[in-house]
């Protein structure tokens, strides 16, 4: 049966409908803040060839190209001989899955009247897969935690139970984790049951005319895009704090009429600790800074990401392989859209934003009763996790966004929530002044946070932030943003990666970066300049000396801000 | 006061300002009179006294016998999104300065590198700091003195600010601190008008609860001024009866509450909607009905069940982004739990880089309008391919007072959508119907999976300028057998309003686990909270019984997002620990499939209703449907079920009488609108006038 343009574009609509519904499904079963209220998560649909037909858009496009790819292993490792109804598929494979062991990936495969259809799959970030636990602190991936290869979670329905008997014995919050895999495998179920809905509705026994419509169409879309660009190459690259020694990627963007290439050849090596990247992840956040630049409104399926090509050497920093360490795989992960950026910018100018915080501010402190004096009878142990971020890049037209995420799309948690997950005290999560790059559009401001124990605890906390040597540098005559700084209360250093000790009674102070600037300060007009000072995103010594404002405008501004006026 | 409402005789006035029109209804007894007059922004109260005038003229009583005036208005969620509110200042906890401006740190579009996020509602110089700290358990980790709040607020003070909004960490647990705040306010600076966020939505999330306060401060100057003015006018007009105010959950207020908490205002109009339809569903005996009105720019749906409209205690106002989700403000009160999508008559189709037809949110409004209309437009509406498909009739559009051109419509469908597609213009226009009527069906069916609801065994009832037009081929789509189509429906939400009961609902945020149940706390808190929302409609009501209904928010530990659980009475009274897992297990099943196994159970939020009862309603007569109605002829009227053109039977609703039925195809004309009945259904005039469309049989 054919059906007409119009039917199929409603089936497409549909579908896009189908894995939000899946998506939101899983926010809501969700166990791990990281999903639940962070959103690091992503859900789509595939045909029975494992072609991505339609993706929910969530938090995290370094999913996106990664999840693409992950059902055509399913599919290989299980062996199409073996794909029964009733079957849920299972991994946390970094290289096969989403990056590292940290991400779950499930797969369910969608029969009607007894054929195979399609399949669905869906990922989450959980909070914990045992190891050394979520940090950069492993030397390869044995330490990082549990390993659970592509196999079947369910057969034909039923659990495999020894494989929950394994995963609950090895990891901190089995309880946590097992309601998670529950969620990801309902999420999946949801998707399914929306699916033979409409299959139903419009009469179809299988997706190829409907794959066939999608996949003509992003692909047509796609490549027009490619081919009005100017078809050059440009080089751009980027210097990043790493964790003992400075990483830096390399790479070069070359736009090859109906594809675009991005060889990463000449990045560092691989590091020692666990910050080392899976290409899939590489090449999930190059494809999203070329695809927001250049055709932000296609959805994401197999031949609207398949023109993004990636090319790294084997053990680069952006090619780990097995086994090397990749829990925080998302730090040079986040960089790579600023140094694919840096390149483009060469090839189309005015389009991409200055350097921005690039990679989340996220830590993780596990607290404990105090050890060095007598704990109180109810100091518990606690993990409690947090998402937080920087400032944006100014871009061509617009200030960077403050204290919010790019290129990754997760939300933070709020701080009443985060104090009920454990013994933590947030006293600190506001803007930090003066922190984005001065330029014609000003960075966004990065924020401070400061975090301590409640009574009687102390604690670890594991750092996971970069830009501390290394800050967001300016486009077009744009400053850079602040660094990241951080250090105790009592002003003992500390360091912007790994495992550390706080005291009880001690408190992290930090301050997260800001984005860099696009264009001459001075070209800033004043009015913006006088709007940023009574707001207090700069100070008045930088709106005299970055912008020049005169100290009669400067104050005017105070006295504006006395009498309760707005300025703008 | 006296309770003089609801009873069959009684004389009572609904009035609904709207963004264009105020709708005003008076009802004597049985009979109803409504107008329609345009909005005047000035000083809407002058709108309400014409329109008042008109309906006691047409009823030929006084305003003096006027026995009660139930009002919803707009004017809050217009002055929130037109940033129209009174100069005020926020007092919050030391370090935590931004959190209004820090929203969730996320885009709510990831793919638009120029991404602009909608700025507070305050600036960041008009947000002050105090010291003094409360921990998760509502303890104090830090105290706060007079001393430190003093030179903050002669700040304030010399600043000239109107209204004054407190919000500080974890205050839901613990309110010292800013009543603490409120008393130094008060001796200082007695002029200002002061909101708590302790009291205005004692909730959890620092976020919401603050831009709550910072909302209800913004707007408080505003209402209490219009509300003011609003009860000397009618005074003067010999009005001498209460005035209640429809507020967002669907209940009445006092007009010194609504003062108070003016952001409990906000989507009062869309609220009266949902009670209208509520009230129709217990007119024919519905249980599981979806409420569906889409007017010129947007369409809202929501569940109704057991005749009660769904309810949740956050929603988004004022979106800046195509509607989309996170580009608004969240507000956290009790509110009809609706969804609003950018579809309407007006919303305007492109074809994007696909190759797929794109329509909304992007509006012709009234100016140019849709091609049709003949005012400049021309690029096609869902208005301009109704009227190509024959759901229109050109010349009696609007009671006959706009005369619809369809060669422009077919231009504009054609140039924008034919064109780049290789359509017809009658093509472009079923793809382009068809696609704004499949977005409201993913809506409605994304609304109800959310709730764990299969829509198949629904009712629709449809009001509102647009949809008729649309809702007989949303109900195919949505495998929906029945759909009512009530008169009236012009001015639906007015009419909602005399239908709702006094109500007010009062929540608090206090964690508890299964583990460590205490049902003596359980007992006191829940008794608190229905003495507070009971005072409220006591306030209103000094007579009649109220009624308290109990809800709690449940999750597994560790997850973060709750589920209500509506517990008895009883079950609420004495609390009972099996009982609390079991209705957990229940509703859980209900909407995720399956429980998890071995997991400990917490509570989050306690809530408690108290209304009036519900009016009694009297079941409507329902007609089989035999005779025919007259028809006018036939004219070709596109069928997207069938994908092609039929002959559609003319019928004008005021000439059919009770049990008089037509099949579809066929097209039902009235001033305020047109029904559309699909090939498949058949429609009959029920005796209370709602037209009855249902599967044929």
């Amino acid at each position: 049966m054919t059906h007409s343009n119009v039917a199929y574009q409603v089936m497409w609509n549909r579908l896009i409908s189908v894995v939000e519904e899946q998506a939101q499904a899983l926010v809501r079963t969700a166990f791990s803040t990281s999903v639940r209220e962070a959103g690091d998560l992503s859900a789509g649909v595939y045909d029975v060839a494992g072609q991505m037909l339609a993706q929910a858009v969530t938090g995290t496009p370094g999913h996106v190209n990664a999840m693409a790819d992950a059902v055509a292993h399913f599919i290989r490792r299980i062996g199409p001989e073996n794909i029964a109804e009733g079957d849920v598929y299972i991994t946390n494979d970094p290289w096969e899955g989403t990056g590292h062991l940290h991400d779950i990936t499930m797969v369910t495969p969608s029969f009607h009247g007894g054929a195979l259809v399609g399949f669905f799959a869906c990922t989450a970030h959980i909070v914990d897969i045992g190891g050394r636990g979520f940090g950069a602190d492993a030397a390869s991936v044995y330490e990082e935690g549990l390993y659970i290869p592509i196999m079947k979670f369910a057969d034909r329905g039923v659990v495999d139970e020894t494989l929950t008997r394994i995963i609950r014995g090895n990891v901190r919050e089995p309880d946590q984790l097992i309601g998670d895999i529950y969620a990801l495998a309902t999420c999946n179920e949801i998707g399914h049951r929306r699916l033979i809905e409409m299959m139903q509705e419009f009469d179809l026994s299988d997706l190829t005319g409907i794959a066939d419509f999608i996949l003509e169409n992003s692909r047509r879309a796609t490549i027009q895009r490619i081919a009005a660009l100017p078809q050059k190459s440009a080089d751009g690259e980027i210097t990043m704090d790493g964790f003992d020694r400075p990483i830096t990627l390399k790479v070069n963007v070359s736009v090859k009429g109906d594809r675009i290439v991005s060889d990463f050849t000449g990045s560092s090596g691989l590091d020692k600790k666990g910050i080392n990247c899976p290409l899939v992840y590489a090449k999930a956040y190059a494809c999203y800074a070329l695809k927001v630049a250049i055709a932000p409104e296609i959805p994401n399926n197999a031949a609207s990401l398949a023109p993004f090509e990636i090319a790294a050497p084997e053990n680069s920093i952006v090619n780990a392989l097995h086994p090397a360490p990749v829990a925080l795989r998302h730090i040079v992960g986040h960089f790579v859209p600023d140094a694919v950026f840096n390149a483009f910018d060469q090839i189309v100018p005015g389009i991409v934003p200055a350097e921005g915080a690039a990679c989340l501010c996220n830590f993780q402190v596990s607290l404990r009763p105090r050890t060095d004096a007598p704990a109180p009878v109810d100091a518990r142990r606690s993990e409690v996790l947090t998402f937080n971020s920087g400032g944006s890049g100014a871009r061509p037209d617009f200030d960077g966004l403050n204290a919010t995420a790019f290129p990754s799309g997760v939300m933070t948690m709020p701080v009443e929530a985060t104090e009920h997950a454990g013994p933590v005290i947030i006293w600190r999560k506001e803007l930090r002044p003066g922190s984005g790059g001065a330029g014609k559009q000003r960075g966004g401001l990065g924020q401070y946070m400061e975090v301590g124990a409640r009574e009687g605890h102390e604690f670890d906390i594991q750092a996971m932030f970069d830009r501390v040597d290394h800050p967001a540098k300016g486009r077009r005559g744009g400053g850079a943003g602040a660094p990241t700084t951080i250090a105790q209360d009592d002003g003992t250093p500390m360091r912007g990666k790994g495992k550390q000790f706080v005291a009880h009674g001690r408190r992290v102070m930090m301050a997260f970066p800001g984005g860099a600037g696009y264009g001459a300060a001075k070209d800033r007009p004043a009015h913006l300049v006088k709007r940023d000072l009574a707001r207090g995103y700069i100070t008045p010594e930088a709106a005299a000396q970055d912008y020049g404002l005169s100290a009669a405008d400067i104050a005017a501004v105070a006295q504006a801000v006395r009498n309760g006026e707005d300025v703008t | 006061m006296k309770a003089a409402r609801m009873t069959e005789h009684s004389t009572r006035l609904g009035v609904d300002i709207g963004g264009t029109f105020t709708d005003v209804v008076l009802e004597v007894g049985a009979a109803s009179y409504s107008t329609k007059v345009l909005t005047t922004y000035a000083a809407p109260e002058n709108a309400i006294i014409d329109g008042m005038h008109q309906v006691c003229a047409k009823a030929e009583i006084s305003p003096a016998q006027i026995g009660q005036i139930i009002h919803g208005t707009t004017l809050a969620t217009n002055a929130l999104i037109e940033r129209r509110g009174a100069k005020t200042a926020l007092i919050t906890t030391e370090g935590f300065r931004d959190v209004i401006e820090m929203r969730t740190e996320s885009r709510f579009e990831q793919y638009d590198l120029n991404l602009v996020l909608p700025d507070p509602l305050l600036p960041r110089q008009m947000r002050y700091t105090v010291p003094g700290r409360m921990d998760a358990s509502g303890t104090e980790l830090q105290p706060l003195s007079r001393a430190d709040i003093e030179p903050v607020v002669d700040q304030i003070k010399a600043a000239g600010y109107e209204s004054v909004a407190v919000g500080l960490i974890h205050s839901y647990l613990n309110d010292a601190h800013e009543t603490l705040v409120r008393d130094v306010l008060a001796e200082r600076m007695p002029e200002a008008m002061v909101s708590l966020s302790s009291e205005v939505s004692p909730q959890m999330r620092e976020y919401e609860r603050f831009n709550t306060v910072v909302a209800n401060a913004y707007i408080k100057p505003l209402m209490k001024s219009y509300l003011g003015r609003l009860e000397g006018r009618l005074q003067d007009e010999g009005v001498g009866c209460n005035i209640f105010l429809m507020h967002s959950g669907g209940g009445i207020i006092s007009i010194e509450n609504a003062a108070d908490f003016p952001v409990r205002l906000v989507e009062s109009g869309p609220a009266g909607g949902a009670v209208f339809a509520a009230n129709i569903a217990a007119r024919y005996g519905l249980d599981k009905v979806l409420s569906f009105d889409m007017g010129g720019t947007t369409a809202k749906i929501c569940l109704i069940k057991d005749q009660t409209p769904k309810t949740s205690r956050v929603f988004e106002v004022a979106r800046t982004y195509r509607f989309k989700k996170g580009s608004g403000m969240p507000i956290s009160i009790p509110v009809i739990d609706m969804v609003e999508i950018g579809a309407g008559g007006g919303s305007l189709a492109h074809v994007d880089a696909m190759r797929q037809i794109r329509v909304g949110p992007e509006s012709a409004g009234s100016e140019p309008g849709p091609a049709c209309y003949g005012r400049g437009g021309d690029r096609p509406a869902v208005t301009d391919a109704d009227l190509v498909l024959g759901k229109l009739d050109p010349d009696n559009f609007a009671g006959g007072s706009i005369a619809l051109d369809a060669g422009a419509s077919a231009a504009a469908l054609s140039t924008v959508l034919g064109d780049v597609l290789d359509m017809d213009a009658a093509t472009s226009a079923f793809g382009l119907a068809e696609v704004v009527d499949e977005n409201m069906a993913n809506a409605a069916r994304v609304h109800a999976v959310e709730n764990g609801e299969d829509l198949s065994d629904y009712t629709m009832i449809a009001f509102g300028g647009a949809a008729p037009l649309h809702a007989g081929r949303l109900c195919e789509k949505l495998g929906v057998d029945r759909l009512l189509v009530p008169p009236g429906a012009g001015v639906g939400s007015a009419i909602g309003f005399l239908r709702a009961p006094f109500s007010f609902e009062a929540n608090r945020s206090v964690y508890m686990t299964l583990a460590g149940f205490d049902a003596g706390k359980i007992k006191t808190l829940l008794a608190d909270l229905k003495s507070e929302a009971t005072g409220f409609v006591r306030n209103c009501d000094a007579d009649s019984p109220i009624l308290s209904e109990y809800k709690v928010y449940m999750r597994y530990s560790g997850q973060g997002w709750e589920i209500p659980i509506t517990l008895t009475e009883a079950q609420a009274m004495s609390p009972d620990v099996a009982v609390f897992e079991a209705r957990f297990i229940e509703d859980y099943t209900k909407l995720f499939g399956r429980p998890v196994a071995g997991m400990d159970i917490e509570i989050t939020v306690w809530s408690v209703n108290a209304t009036t009862p519900p009016e009694a309603v009297a079941r409507a007569d329902e007609a089989a449907g035999s005779d025919a109605a007259p028809d006018h002829g036939t004219r070709p009227l596109f069928d997207p079920a069938l994908g092609a053109f039929t002959d559609g039977t003319i019928v004008q609703r005021h000439e059919m009488a009770p049990g008089m039925q037509v099949a579809g195809p066929a097209i039902i004309t009235e001033d305020e609108t047109t029904i559309i009945v699909p090939t498949s259904r058949v429609a009959v005039r029920q005796p209370d006038g709602c037209i009855d469309l249902r599967v044929k049989g």
